[in-house]
């Protein structure tokens, strides 16, 4: 029996850039808050933009609450190194230790896994400390995103004693639980987004121990004509009957008859692409479905949306 | 300022370059977009014209002939250019950036001896660093342009770049490598593989390393820059010149966009940042971008009609079908186009934000279906040439 979503304790959200990954993280903890969750949403890249979905001023390292039940933050490597040393290392003077965060952000760099552990450290320690209900993360975009999942056990490979491996013993409890970790991949109907989808959800399950918890399709378009009706429209758009038609509705039918053209194509061409993914992806993985919204509102508003759409597929 | 010249088209842009490097967030088709003006280029211009590209999609890497040849550069077959029914005045070659056997002919290039080269090859650090530090992909795509432009056995390299979360990474990247090699912390790091004495300065750091990381691991690290130092003169003088490349007036910058409010944000910031690095935009290209027709006001006034009055307008329209069901697809169809319209308003005001702009503007429409084959690339070629 799998857990419910919205019931674990960590949801890590990834997908190629620019099929809506932040968006989905935004609607789902979004939703989860409004269920009555103490919800954290944290963004990886401190460069991001998920204040705008909640239309808030930038977020930070401290969490924020930007609604009832929702906080909000943003990673920064350095900030949560200092958290890390002070609280879990207990390693005094920390307001003195400029110099060594900075050789501490080579080490970072130099060293695979230690920049993304503390990413990742820092999400599995809200976990571990019961501070929310839930922690949705806006993961990293595809490759790092694995990165970032794998980084506690790369770095136990590597490091063989000292305070970092004995702290990574924790962190994989918490990941290889499927009862409280679970990984969501968001995709979009279009070529490239579903090959990285696959390819995405295979390294998950090769390469970490996290459970892929489902993939949610984006932008999804609603079919235009049921059983039949093609061929109805396709008889309207004959040129005599078109005619007859601009005729009785007083104005020129061929921009809205090329539109709909348009719209069954487009629907089409994604169709076939959500089609590979089904194919693509290990039997029983779970598909949840957000429409495309054809809406002028940005921000909270459209969150909402999208988060009302989740709250459907998730069977609310 | 960015150096900006008068507007051209893009044909005179890669007429004038010798190197073109697309960048853009993720998912606007900046690999078909590259792929596409090579191969335009390679019909009209002539010479030796060739994509280096990242990540492509399965069928583009077919419709290059990219499948089977990978890192290697391949020239596309005049039978290919045959079947598409045009005659290319020069050649279209193709390669594909693999990031791992570019990092390691770079090893074998600069390691002063075999068993330096040998050491590094075969350490895990180097392995895991290569294959995980996101930079090094940045970096290696610069360094393999460098390289094969400075062979001078192409009149025009078309570039797209790494799928980063920030596209002006790979800028910054051989900028970065330098200083990562000339760094003072890595000196440090590598004191206690050369000498046990730790000096004043730099033993807090490693009691407190050492507690953290264990000294098992720092050994492993310092031993990998030790070896990698062996390299630094080399690495060094090499991402200066990579460096120096994006700068050189014979190259240029295209900026890739949707007309999606976060593509769009993207792209005004990299115009920006290019701007403030005084490096050359030579044209912005919308992609994917919704036809004009679907703004049009008194089909808008047509479309409430069919949404609303669907049961008379089909009484207009004997012998289609049955009257219920003809007025249910006119109402679909009504609905449909409202819709669209929505979508195309916001894709305008996206697309008024980002014309403030002057370069060279290219507008790619939505097409209907993938592109599959090297007819399907130059159809939207043909589009971004005019």
């Amino acid at each position: 029996v799998t857990t419910p979503l919205l019931d674990r304790k960590l949801v890590f959200v990834t997908g190629k850039g620019g099929v809506g990954k932040t968006t989905v993280a935004a609607a789902l903890a979004l939703l989860a808050s409004q269920q009555g969750r103490r919800t954290l949403v944290g963004e990886v890249d401190a460069k991001g933009n998920l204040a705008d979905f909640y239309e808030v001023p930038p977020t930070s390292f401290q969490a924020r609450e930007v609604a009832p039940n929702l906080f909000a933050m943003s990673m920064h490597t350095e900030e949560s190194l200092k958290e890390y040393l002070r609280l879990q290392l207990k390693v005094p003077f920390v307001a003195r230790m400029g110099p060594l965060a900075r050789t501490f952000d080579f080490v970072a760099q130099a060293a695979p896994g230690v920049k993304e552990v503390l990413i990742i450290g820092k999400f599995l320690w809200e976990v571990r400390e019961r501070h929310y209900d839930l922690v949705v993360v806006d993961g990293a975009a595809t490759g790092h995103a694995v990165a970032l999942l794998a980084a506690p056990q790369g770095i136990r490979d590597l490091v063989k004693v000292g305070l970092v491996r004995e702290q990574t013993g924790w962190m994989l409890d918490i990941l290889g639980d499927p009862a409280q970790t679970g990984a969501v991949i968001v995709a979009s109907p279009e070529e490239m987004p579903v090959n990285e989808t696959i390819e995405l959800a295979g390294r998950i399950t090769a390469e970490t121990n996290v459970n892929l918890a489902c993939v949610i399709v984006n932008r999804v378009l609603p079919e235009l004509f049921g059983r039949g009706e093609e061929e109805v429209f396709d008889r309207i758009c004959q040129p005599a009957n078109a005619e007859r038609l601009a005729a009785a509705a007083g104005g020129p039918t061929t921009a809205v008859l090329d539109g709909a053209h348009l719209a069954v194509t487009l629907r089409r061409t994604r169709a076939g692409h959500l089609a590979r993914l089904r194919g693509g992806l290990v039997e029983g993985t779970e598909l949840l479905y957000v429409p495309e919204l054809f809406t002028r509102h940005h921000g909270v508003r459209a969150t909402q949306l999208v988060a009302d759409a989740l709250s459907q597929e998730l069977g609310y | 300022m960015a150096r900006r010249s008068a507007p051209v088209t893009i044909e005179q842009l890669l007429a004038a370059k010798e190197i073109v490097i697309h960048c853009g967030s993720g998912g606007v088709g900046k690999t078909t977009t590259a792929a596409a003006a090579a191969a335009e280029a390679a019909i009209h211009l002539g010479g030796k014209v060739l994509v280096l590209t990242v990540d492509p999609a399965k069928r583009l890497a077919n419709a290059l002939g990219l499948e089977a040849f990978g890192n290697v550069e391949t020239q596309v077959p005049e039978a290919a250019f045959k079947a598409a029914g045009v005659a290319p005045r020069g050649q279209l070659w193709a390669a594909m950036l693999d990031t791992k056997q570019s990092w390691d002919d770079l090893i074998r290039r600069h390691a002063p001896d075999p068993a330096t080269r040998d050491a590094i090859l075969r350490n895990p650090l180097y392995q895991s660093l290569m294959g995980r530090f996101v930079q090094s992909h940045d970096y290696i795509a610069m360094e393999r342009l460098y390289d094969i432009h400075s062979s001078g056995r192409y009149d025009l390299i078309v570039v797209d770049t790494p799928p980063t979360r920030n596209a002006i990474d790979f800028l910054e990247a051989p900028a970065h490598m330098a200083d990562f090699f000339s760094s003072r912390f890595l000196r440090w790091l590598t004191v206690p593989a050369r000498s046990r004495v730790l000096n004043f300065a730099s033993k807090p750091f490693y009691t407190v390393a050492d507690r953290i990381l264990g000294s098992q691991f720092l050994e492993d690290i310092a031993e990998f820059f030790l070896l990698f130092q062996s390299m630094h003169d080399g690495f060094v003088d090499r991402a200066r010149a990579v460096t120096h490349v994006l700068s050189d007036r014979r190259t240029t910058f295209v900026v890739v966009s949707t007309l999606e409010s976060a593509p769009v944000r993207e792209a005004e910031f990299f115009i920006r940042e290019l701007d403030r690095r005084d490096l050359h935009l030579g044209a912005v290209v919308l992609n994917k971008v919704l036809p004009e027709f679907l703004r049009d006001r008194p089909s808008t006034a047509v479309a409430n009609r069919l949404c609303h009055d669907g049961p008379k307008l089909a009484a207009a329209l004997k012998g289609v079908g049955d009257a219920k069901q003809v007025a249910r697809v006119l109402k679909e169809v009504g609905e449909s186009f409202i819709n669209f319209q929505v979508v195309a308003e916001r894709e305008a005001e996206a697309r008024a934000e980002l014309a403030a702009s002057p370069e060279v503007i290219a507008t790619v429409p939505y097409f209907d279906a993938d592109i599959f084959d090297l007819a399907g690339l130059i159809r939207l070629g043909d589009r971004l040439w005019r």
